[in-house]
């Protein structure tokens, strides 16, 4: 099953905003074993510079899961997921993401080829806050293994 | 935001202190419902086999958040980071038993740029194997 060269660029706005809050920050930071306190402690964060709690540098994968499901729900995009590994990740920041941002975030397939019998498929999440500034850009590249 | 660690106390070359971190089939279990993939590759061992996996294999984006550690344990303040990028290159795999696996995760400066910036090369291996290629972040330093 080939992946449909047709979608690149095509752009996939998230259904509703992202409410970053406490009680997720914590549970990822958790689920990471990361003990930092910025990640839990208002006080620490706010001694760091931060308005409240952070969230941990790959937690706005989030935001590129959600995006690139919806991509991926699209039977004519031609994605087995069943055969989905994980090539790359990156996170290009503007601010860290803190407690109380309402974030808007746009996915949009970027890259479509096929590389020794396997395909790849790079999609981007670009995030934004309530009042329009840029937090962060995230892209992953998702490899189709070929049978 | 500022880091504890400053621009003027690195130098190109510095070592970041290296870590090992465990990973076993409960942190994985925690991470998918952190996270939301629920990719069956990353929890049941019988799916991962039928597709030609040697076993459960880790989440590669756990392995990111802990070579992310590293880093931001470095720096004292993970808001400092700007960059972080990562391919992976093998899978770490995750045995169903008490000890589960290991990332062992090291890195370098490799370069220090003038707008108070730092460039860092992260390594991570498990199992005998890189499990982190061109694991790349770019941290700004008071």
């Amino acid at each position: 099953m080939a992946i449909n060269p047709d979608y690149l660029g095509r752009e996939y706005p998230a259904p509703e905003v992202y409410e970053v809050t406490r009680g997720k920050i914590r549970e990822f930071a958790e689920a990471v074993n990361d003990p930092n306190p910025v990640y839990v402690d208002r006080a620490a964060a706010k001694a760091a510079g931060h308005p409240d709690v952070i969230a941990p540098p790959t937690f706005p994968v989030i935001l590129g899961m959600a995006g690139s499901a919806q991509a991926i729900a699209d039977p004519a995009l031609g994605v087995d997921f069943s055969r989905v590994v994980h090539g790359d990740q990156s996170f290009h920041y503007t601010r860290p993401l803190h407690a109380g941002d309402v974030l808007s975030a746009v996915t949009r397939i970027t890259g479509i080829k096929s590389l020794g019998g396997n395909e790849l498929l790079t999609l981007e999440t670009v995030a934004t806050a309530d009042d329009g500034e840029h937090v962060v850009t995230t892209s992953m590249m998702l490899v189709v293994r070929g049978e | 935001m500022s880091s504890r660690l400053r621009h003027a106390d690195v130098e190109v070359g510095t070592e970041l202190p290296e870590r090992t971190f465990p990973v076993r089939r409960l942190d994985l279990v925690r991470y998918a419902g952190a996270s939301g993939d629920f990719n069956p590759i990353h929890w049941n061992e019988r799916f991962a086999k039928s597709v030609g996996l040697p076993d459960v294999i880790a989440h590669g984006m756990f392995t990111m958040a802990e070579a992310a550690r590293v880093l931001t344990d470095w720096t004292g303040d993970p808001g400092c980071v700007v960059d972080y990028s990562v391919r992976f290159s093998a899978p770490v795999v995750v045995p169903d038993d008490d000890e589960g696996a290991e990332i062992t995760v090291g890195g370098k400066v490799k370069a220090k740029n003038d707008d108070g910036t730092v460039a860092v090369l992260l390594t991570a291996r498990s199992g005998g194997a890189k499990v982190l290629v061109q694991a790349k972040a770019l941290v700004r330093l008071a």
